[in-house]
């Protein structure tokens, strides 16, 4: 029987893992360690719920509800010092919890510190833009809408951003492969010719890596090689030998014959 | 009204006719000053901008999903086509990140090794940005000159690591190579010459009347304006904010040099201007400092250049050759790739355009769950949708070419 495929993570999975492997943690501290961190999330605990705080490499995470995210950044900006939104981005976890975790990277240059304050959505839930805050959310979070399909609520221009705005699927859902699916497969074909040529010119090959030996379009059978522009070779015509001896080159053997060989003893010989 | 056709699809929603005086322009994206893909949609009256709206994606490859089926050391050469410009930069950063994660301590050596580059890098790029900017305003011979200067810069990289524009000169845990022996004569042959090869560009450019034209008063960012835009480098601190990350979060050594940060209060195109000269003449200083530290660390026998970590990176040829069980986990990283631990890391390290910062989320696995790449062009580009309006169509040309936009880095 064929190994089964989870179609909900279609990313490459290493193809052996020990069965007593267990993963290590990235060591985490806790918040109080930090005096400024802990200043900070003691502001934002004042007026927000907060579900879960700790420090991360250098850095603290605050875990809020996904309704406060314009709240609390607001906060952050004009209370706490966090001037800057370096970055903001939604990880995909539906296939282990139906969610999408939204972060938010938020830089103080006045106390050095840098937070990433993260909430969980559903799937299908929209999440409030915080434009009008930070103007880099603007591009940001189309950029989120573009890979994952999260809706931005009351954002002034949710359009694509990087991907072609006539684009079905989200590139970075971990449902969708690498290569594409069918309908980038046939997106290009369809706008430059139309669908009617689908039939004389074929999918387009998004695997940059794969090589069809039958392939005598962009491909020479293996073993029956012509000169570029020549007319593929018939089946049953002579193979090209793929090792033959240059004049001058290096003496090659076709065939070992063990009655002609001879045995040295002596190495340095 | 569009027809749209076979060959001219009808993609956005765009009437460039239109009944009042106002003009739609499509600027880009072959435009040869737009630096790459970038296209400039700009409403104009007249000669002026009253809305522009810049579209991206042109040279959109997904490196993001890239990354997430990539081994981690595998997508090392992917990061070099990032701003490919300054590749090491990228090389540097995605590697600090997976060592932040792993917990390594890359030897001294490897660290001197990677700032040398990283500030070849920085000169590298920002001669590349004087060339290219200067071509656009005109100033055909400032282009020739600083090509000529970053022509050297390449054969130094080239003697490196073989490759000019994508070096992958760095790997997670420290360098591949130790520097070769040419490689610091040549340097400081090329750092001594440095100082009389700006001073030449800005003799040329400092009073030029047109150079002044164009470059003064043109392009303002506001603090507020840039902070909100998330801008960094000298985007920033040629708007009054001296922030630069090498020197306020110090990574790898450079809380033992000495070098400035120049800022500006001016915030126009100029201002942007003199903090890439100046910046030239800084990373000069550091480069000169860091060959003294490699003398001292020749001095003192420092030999190593890559981490000793062999869970996570390959341990030394000698040891594979020698020892059986580090074969064997060498034979795992490079079959299976090595598995950071659970967790988190968003790194921000200062490339020649601002603040590269890459945010790996790790499961355990040898692929990254989630890999974001945040890089400073892509806020640089943004912000034209703000800047440009009540600007002229010449501006337009030089403003972008102060933003320094790298279209590898925009589109990812």
């Amino acid at each position: 029987m064929r190994a089964y495929k989870p179609k909900d993570d279609v990313q490459k999975k290493s193809y052996y893992t020990d069965r007593y492997w267990v993963a290590p943690m990235v060591p985490k501290s806790m918040v109080e360690d930090d005096a400024v961190f802990a200043a900070d999330l003691a502001a934002i605990k004042a007026k927000f719920d907060v579900s879960d705080a700790y420090i991360q490499v250098e850095q603290m995470v605050v875990y809020i509800k996904p309704e406060d995210n314009v709240g609390v950044l607001k906060l952050m900006k004009e209370e706490l010092g966090y001037t800057q939104l370096s970055e903001m981005s939604a990880i995909d976890w539906i296939a282990k919890q139906g969610q999408f975790e939204i972060f938010y990277q938020m830089l103080s240059m006045g106390k050095r510190k840098r937070i990433r304050v993260k909430c969980f959505i559903d799937q299908n839930q929209a999440i409030e833009s915080v434009n009008p805050l930070f103007r880099s959310a603007d591009w940001s979070e189309r950029e989120m809408f573009d890979m994952f399909g999260v809706k931005v609520n009351n954002h002034p221009y949710m359009k694509r951003i990087l991907m072609p705005d006539d684009w079905e699927g989200y590139p970075l859902l971990k449902t969708y492969p690498l290569q594409g699916d069918e309908f980038a497969a046939w997106y290009e074909v369809d706008r430059i010719y139309g669908k009617e040529a689908r039939a004389i010119i074929g999918p387009e090959i998004r695997d940059s890596a794969r090589v069809d030996r039958y392939d005598t379009e962009r491909f020479s059978r293996l073993g029956f090689e012509v000169p570029m522009g020549a007319e593929p070779k018939a089946v049953d015509a002579e193979e090209t030998p793929l090792a033959y001896q240059e004049e001058g080159g290096v003496f090659m053997i076709d065939k070992f014959e063990d009655d002609k060989t001879e045995i040295i003893s002596d190495r340095k010989r | 009204m569009q027809q749209p056709n076979r060959l001219r699809p009808f993609f956005e929603n765009i009437t460039f006719d239109r009944e009042d005086n106002e003009m739609i322009v499509n600027f880009g994206p072959q435009h040869p000053s737009a630096h790459g893909q970038l296209r400039l949609i700009l409403h104009l009256q007249q000669e002026q901008i009253v809305k522009a709206h810049p579209d991206v994606g042109y040279l959109h490859r997904g490196m993001e999903k890239m990354g997430e089926n990539m081994i981690y050391n595998e997508f090392m050469p992917t990061t070099d086509r990032m701003d490919y410009i300054a590749s090491s930069s990228n090389n540097y950063g995605f590697a600090l990140a997976v060592e932040k994660l792993i917990d390594v301590h890359v030897p001294r050596r490897a660290k001197v090794i990677r700032m040398m580059l990283l500030e070849i890098n920085r000169l590298i790029s920002h001669l590349f940005w004087l060339a290219t900017t200067a071509l656009d305003i005109g100033a055909m011979t400032v282009f020739l000159y600083a090509f000529r200067e970053r022509e050297y810069l390449m054969d130094i990289i080239e003697d490196y690591c073989g490759a000019r524009l994508t070096h992958a000169a760095i790997r997670i845990g420290g360098v591949p190579l130790d520097i070769p022996d040419n490689f610091i004569p040549d340097l400081k042959d090329f750092l001594d010459k440095l100082p009389a090869n700006i001073k030449d560009y800005e003799d040329l450019l400092d009073t030029n009347r047109i150079w002044l034209m164009r470059m003064e008063n043109v392009g303002i960012i506001p603090e507020e304006m840039a902070l909100s835009w998330g801008c960094t480098g000298p985007m920033l601190r040629a708007s009054n904010v001296a922030w630069d990350i090498r020197k306020e979060e110090p990574y790898e050594l450079y809380d033992e040099v000495e070098f400035e940060v120049p800022y500006s209060d001016k915030c126009d195109n100029y201002a942007r201007y003199k903090i890439y000269m100046q910046e030239m003449r800084e990373s000069a200083k550091i480069l000169y400092q860091t060959i003294d530290m490699y003398a001292e660390t020749v001095k003192n026998n420092e030999t190593e250049l890559m981490a000793h970590s062999p869970q996570y990176i390959s341990a030394p040829k000698l040891e594979l050759m020698t020892q059986n069980y580090s074969l064997m986990q060498h034979f795992v990283l490079v079959t299976q790739g090595m598995r950071p631990p659970v967790g988190e890391v968003y790194i921000a390290t200062e490339s020649p355009k601002g603040e590269l910062g890459f945010y790996i989320n790790s499961q355990g696995g040898p692929y990254p769950y989630r890999l974001k790449l945040r890089a400073p062009s892509f806020w640089h580009t943004g912000i034209l949708t703000d800047l440009l309006p009540g600007h002229y169509i010449p501006d337009v040309v030089s403003i972008i070419g102060t933003t320094n936009i790298v279209f590898g880095e925009v589109d990812r």
